[in-house]
């Protein structure tokens, strides 16, 4: 990492540290905006957050390690979470999931080679009544079909 | 927003601000026997009288105090939150204004599922505007003693933070790990103050039983299950989605009305619930009876109940916070039971042993997570046990 996007990093953290308050219970806010600006938490933005708060850095990334949606690793521009759960499951998840991975040539869990586009699984969306569901990055598409899926995701950048 | 949803309680009139208006007038005490006599249980699925927990509250002595409403809705198969948040979010937050009222709170924290956030937007607007309705903020509609603010915040993804006290520790900046109790959050909660922490829809309750009474909500439901429900409906039927039913509807009754036909087994109280096969349909669903946050999941003769089971397993298997040793290893110890049971490698003397564990898990697991996860596990093998046993010398379920 160079040292001009390190410092960069730094003052973004500043930032955060100052709009929610240097206190331990502003760390998910904080890890929760740097996951969503970078799709990861870096461990030089770990150390960085652990200092302003003045906590020990394996706290932070014990934090990060809990929750599903909090990534220690970059693992793509766009995160495609396809709901698995029974609801999902029977109105034809499998069917939106081996379309998704022809269409992009990547298995769940992977990502595509360009770092565009990561495919995984998550548990129940609450959209049981209009499944198949998923969710990209923060919108939630629901009532889906395999072409429909494909679609969606063939425009994402 | 002209409101298309029709209920006895929850979806029934109700004008803006009057909850609000009418608890002031009332006071604190009155606002107390209101809900008590209501007969309010938390329609999270756990049923603990709400008048209980305010009262708790406001006795505990301390400079502050805390609402939370959990809306950390990740109990498989129930949306009725959803859209609780998107289509009623005046009861839900005025609920939370009239529970700071009564318990002392200047502070109201709404924790949202991390898969939720596409509402976050929209819910800070419509808190903007009761800023300005002067329904939060400083001395609200004139009540020089009482100011009141709430904030949204969002959970990352964890199954196991709608457990309170996981949530409070994930609010506090930790993992969403459940704590020891006693101490109960209504004096040791979120940093350490005395906290309300209630579901959506109970809060949601409480501006009708402020305005209407709480002889009338009582009017509702059963004698032990007073008032209404909102059920979460999902699976093989014509109309799923979200209905206000009165506490005690029968299950077939219910199956009825949202047209599912050919059904075998309802899944009462999402994958920490109970299966119930066709034989118990005229089972009621109540807190007495079938207790349910809301999830109902219908299968229909098709279904594959072992790959139901095993999709629920996967599910705690992954949730599983991993703190405390019956629920790390007794869940998986179910699914590979379950996977020996696909492959025909099983024996009937280890599967008693599973249920054994199954029971051990549900009496020493430290939180709802791992106390409830053995409930499909011992249900759907005692229900469908001839469907499961029998599937290999079918060649599997449906031949496959």
């Amino acid at each position: 990492m160079l040292v001009m996007e390190k410092n960069a990093l730094t003052e973004e953290i500043e930032g955060l540290v100052k709009k929610y308050g240097a206190t331990r219970s502003s760390l998910l806010p904080i890890l929760q905006e740097l996951q969503k600006k970078h799709q990861h938490i870096s461990s030089f933005a770990q150390q960085e957050v652990a200092r302003l708060l003045d906590i020990h850095p394996v706290e932070v990334y014990s934090v990060i390690s809990f929750y599903h949606f909090l990534k220690p690793n970059y693992v793509g521009r766009n995160i495609v979470r396809l709901c698995k759960t029974i609801a999902c499951d029977i109105a034809g998840k499998d069917s939106i999931a081996k379309a998704l991975e022809r269409e992009l040539g990547i298995k769940f869990g992977e990502t595509t080679k360009d770092g565009k586009i990561m495919l995984e699984y998550v548990n129940c969306v609450g959209m049981c009544d209009q499944g198949p569901a998923m969710i990209v990055n923060d919108k939630v598409y629901s009532k889906l079909t395999p072409e429909k899926a494909v679609e969606i995701v063939s425009k994402l950048k | 927003m002209e409101k298309k949803r029709v209920g006895p309680v929850i979806f029934s009139k109700y004008n803006k601000g009057e909850g609000v208006k009418k608890a002031l007038q009332l006071g604190r005490e009155n606002v107390l026997f209101e809900i008590k006599e209501s007969g309010l249980k938390g329609r999270g699925g756990a049923g603990f009288p709400t008048s209980t927990k305010w009262m708790l509250t406001a006795a505990a002595k301390s400079d502050e105090k805390y609402v939370v409403c959990n809306a950390d809705e990740g109990e498989p198969g129930t949306f009725k939150d959803r859209v609780l948040l998107l289509e009623y979010p005046e009861l839900v937050f005025e609920g939370m204004v009239i529970a700071g009222y009564t318990i002392g709170a200047k502070t109201g924290i709404v924790y949202l599922r991390g898969e939720y956030e596409y509402m976050k937007k929209s819910l800070e607007d419509y808190l903007e505007q009761m800023r300005k309705d002067n329904l939060l903020g400083k001395a609200i509609l004139g009540n020089n003693d009482f100011d009141f603010d709430i904030t949204i915040r969002l959970g990352s993804g964890a199954y196991v933070c709608g457990e309170e006290t996981a949530l409070i520790e994930s609010l506090e900046g930790n993992r969403g790990e459940a704590r020891n109790r006693p101490p109960y959050p209504v004096n040791t909660g979120f940093m350490g103050k005395p906290t309300v922490v209630n579901n959506v829809e109970t809060l949601a309750a409480v501006p009708h039983i402020i305005t209407k009474g709480g002889e009338w909500f009582k009017q509702h439901g059963t004698d032990k299950s007073t008032g209404s429900k909102l059920f979460s409906i999902s699976g093989d039927c014509e109309k799923p989605g979200v209905y206000e039913l009165p506490w005690g509807t029968k299950i077939s009754d219910m199956l009825n009305l949202v047209g599912a036909k050919n059904t075998k087994a309802v899944q009462v109280g999402g994958a920490s619930g109970i299966c119930i096969p066709k034989s118990q349909f005229d089972r009621i669903l109540a807190y007495e009876d079938a207790a349910t946050g809301g999830s109902i999941m219908i299968f229909n003769e098709s279904r594959d109940m072992l790959h139901v089971l095993k999709n629920f397993m996967e599910f705690f298997v992954e949730e599983s916070c991993g703190q405390c040793t019956p629920c790390r290893i007794g869940n998986v110890k179910l699914l590979e039971g379950i996977e020996m049971i696909e492959k025909n490698q099983y024996t009937f003397s280890y599967i008693k042993q599973l249920k054994e564990l199954a029971q051990t898990m549900k009496v020493a697991s430290k939180c709802g997570l791992g106390q409830s996860s053995p409930n499909p596990f011992l249900t759907i093998l005692e229900n469908f046990s001839d469907e499961i046993f029998n599937r290999n010398a079918n060649g599997g379920h449906n031949g496959r």
